[in-house]
């Protein structure tokens, strides 16, 4: 008799904030630099320095909190977290503890079934980020870098609302996608602007107690998060099965081998000694100023698709994957005002060219395609001077030697014929040389016509509009 | 003074984790005596649970007046590199050099877990 399990997650986000420096100094945030070249008398710890909370942070934060349905605390203080690593140069963490800046929000995210569903945010608070420590092989001292030390970080805690991995995956989509709207972070996970850790327990279904937890980290994609806590079920419930105990932990990901392995490290349990930071005074943001921030909010994901399905009449789906990214909405909706059929536009964007931003890797403003360029494309195929066929061939040039398609036709005189005059004197031409064929057709050999119409494209040089080829040669031929 | 000694002693084990967690290393004559000594600290300090705070709100800061106190987010030229290393007992390159921490193994020698 197999149980069944249930899988419980819950996420913690970290997200560096796009300000031009840090939360309590005014060094910079440039990412990249030479190393300790971003570092003051504040972030270094010295004594006698004094933090002063950058106000542009400050805003961000209630932004996302907002944004992310959050309630805003009324009295925002700031607690030091105490404990000793070499990369925190004070020996403690400016972070909140008991008055999180906000509480209780909420993102929707598309569920398996397809109806939504909602991930409850536990809080999101504003805390400095830690140096950076390198350990050079086989030596005996690590190395610290403190240009990334005090970065404003936010912390997006959820409750543990997600029953699978790919419920994570979608979550984190859907979290990335409204950052990006709300343009407070770069959420570069590469250099580690957006990082995320996961709780994950199973527990028999049906059980309301939770199992024991596993704290994972070190995944450094979206899709080493899910791959991460699928092996981690597996790990799981294979450990129950064969009767054994699982143990509170913390377990890295490691995906070269795909895997994840014990840190066996936190033997006892972490005591941080909160209190509160005596060198910030308490923050109160009135009710008028939050509204003000709330209008600065721009339109998010979802309302952008409800907009895009109304106006443009795109489906449910189309309308989901153009405002998963801003600048794909913006994108289209560029070629929108210049193209009336957005149907044909959208799917444009979602095929070819969505295939090549992703097999580049890159953001599709990179890719060279001004939406002028794309709408002039899309009216080359519409009055007929390109095929679709040829179309996919001229925007895979055009995106690879980031040229305009119009100068590609132009060019390599790829447009088609489409004048009447022109095709019916290629046909007549063509009917007076085949004259076995043009007989077989009339003596009732149908097939004929293919290769009549084989040989009228190939006396045009492929250019010639088929359809209307077709036309000319049954109108010729007496039909 | 003579009254630390006197004094109901906190729990050796919680100064002990304390002095561990602030990477302070105690002998057992140190441990006595700041037991001691700490022990007086919270009983003055408990005194304040003597009043009723029930109506008062929390207090986070010295300076109840005093709020919302920002910087504009501008850049403030920063410490050169070598500026920023050169009072560090120990570097190499740019860096500031620490002893390598293998995370909390010591800590689990240390109490004999
Ligand atoms: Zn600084």
């Amino acid at each position: 008799m197999s149980v069944k399990y249930e899988t419980v997650i819950g996420l913690e986000v970290h997200l560096q904030l796009a300000t031009n420096t840090k939360a309590f100094c005014g060094c910079s945030t440039k990412f990249g630099s030479r190393p300790n070249s971003q570092v003051c008398p504040v972030c270094l710890g010295f004594p006698g320095s004094l933090p002063v909370l950058n106000e542009e942070a400050f805003r961000f934060a209630i932004k996302t909190a907002l944004a992310l349905n959050c309630r805003i605390q009324e009295l925002i203080k700031f607690d030091r977290k105490n404990y000793y690593y070499p990369d925190l140069p004070k020996n403690f963490q400016i972070s909140q503890y008991d008055m999180p800046l906000s509480y209780n929000g909420f993102v929707d995210i598309a569920a398996a079934d397809g109806r939504r569903k909602r991930i409850k945010i536990k809080r999101v608070h504003m805390e400095e980020d830690a140096g950076k420590l390198i350990h050079p092989k086989g030596e005996n001292y690590s190395l610290v870098d403190y240009n990334r030390g005090g970065m404003p970080l936010l912390e997006i805690v959820t409750e543990p609302d997600m029953n699978s991995p790919q419920e994570a995956y979608d979550y984190l989509t859907k979290l990335k996608s409204i950052l990006e709207y709300l343009k407070v972070s770069d959420c570069d996970m590469e250099k580690g602007s957006l990082r995320c850790d996961a709780n994950i327990s199973i527990r028999p279904e049906g059980e309301k107690k939770l199992g024991t937890k596993v704290e994972l980290k070190n995944m450094n994609s979206f899709k080493g998060v899910k791959a991460g806590l699928e092996y981690e079920v597996k790990r799981q419930v294979s450990v129950l099965e064969d009767k054994g105990k699982l143990i509170q932990e913390t377990r890295l990901w490691d995906a070269e081998k795909g895997v994840t392995a014990s840190m066996r490290t936190k033997e006892e349990a972490e005591d941080y000694r909160y209190f509160p930071e005596p060198d910030l005074v308490p923050f109160v943001v009135d009710k008028n100023e939050i509204e003000k921030i709330r209008e600065t909010l721009p339109e998010l994901p979802e309302a952008k698709a409800g907009r895009f399905q109304k106006e443009f009449g795109l489906s449910d789906y189309d309308a989901g994957v153009l405002t998963s990214q801003i600048d794909l909405a913006d994108y289209f909706e560029e070629c929108t005002k210049l193209y009336p059929d957005a149907k044909a536009a959208a799917n444009w964007l979602m095929g070819d060219i969505m295939a090549a931003v992703n097999a580049r890797n890159i953001n599709i403003n990179e890719l060279g395609l001004a939406p002028a360029a794309l709408v002039g494309l899309l009216k080359m195929v519409d009055s007929g001077s390109i095929s679709g066929t040829m179309a996919k061939e001229v925007l895979a040039e055009a995106i690879e030697t980031r040229s305009n398609p119009e100068d590609i036709v132009k060019k390599n005189g790829l447009a088609q014929i489409s004048d009447k005059g022109s095709i019916e004197e290629i046909v007549k031409n063509v009917l007076q040389k085949e004259t076995k064929s043009v007989n077989d057709y009339k003596g009732g050999k149908k097939t004929a016509l293919g290769f009549l119409v084989g040989q009228v494209m190939k006396a045009s040089k492929g250019k010639a509009n088929p359809v209307m080829v077709n036309e000319i040669l049954k109108k010729s031929l007496g039909e | 003074m003579i009254s630390y000694i006197k004094m109901k002693t906190i729990d050796d084990k919680t100064v002990k984790h304390v002095a561990h967690l602030a990477r302070l290393e105690l002998s057992d004559k140190e441990l006595k005596l700041y037991s001691a000594q700490l022990a007086s600290i919270l009983s003055y300090i408990s005194k304040l649970n003597e009043i009723d705070t029930a109506n008062v709100p929390p207090t986070s800061h010295a300076l109840t007046t005093l709020k919302n106190v920002f910087r504009k987010d501008i850049l403030r030229k920063s410490l050169e590199t070598d500026e920023a290393i050169k009072n560090a007992p120990a570097s190499e390159g740019d860096f500031f050099k620490v002893p390598q921490i293998i995370e909390s193994t010591d800590r689990v020698q240390d109490e004999g877990k």
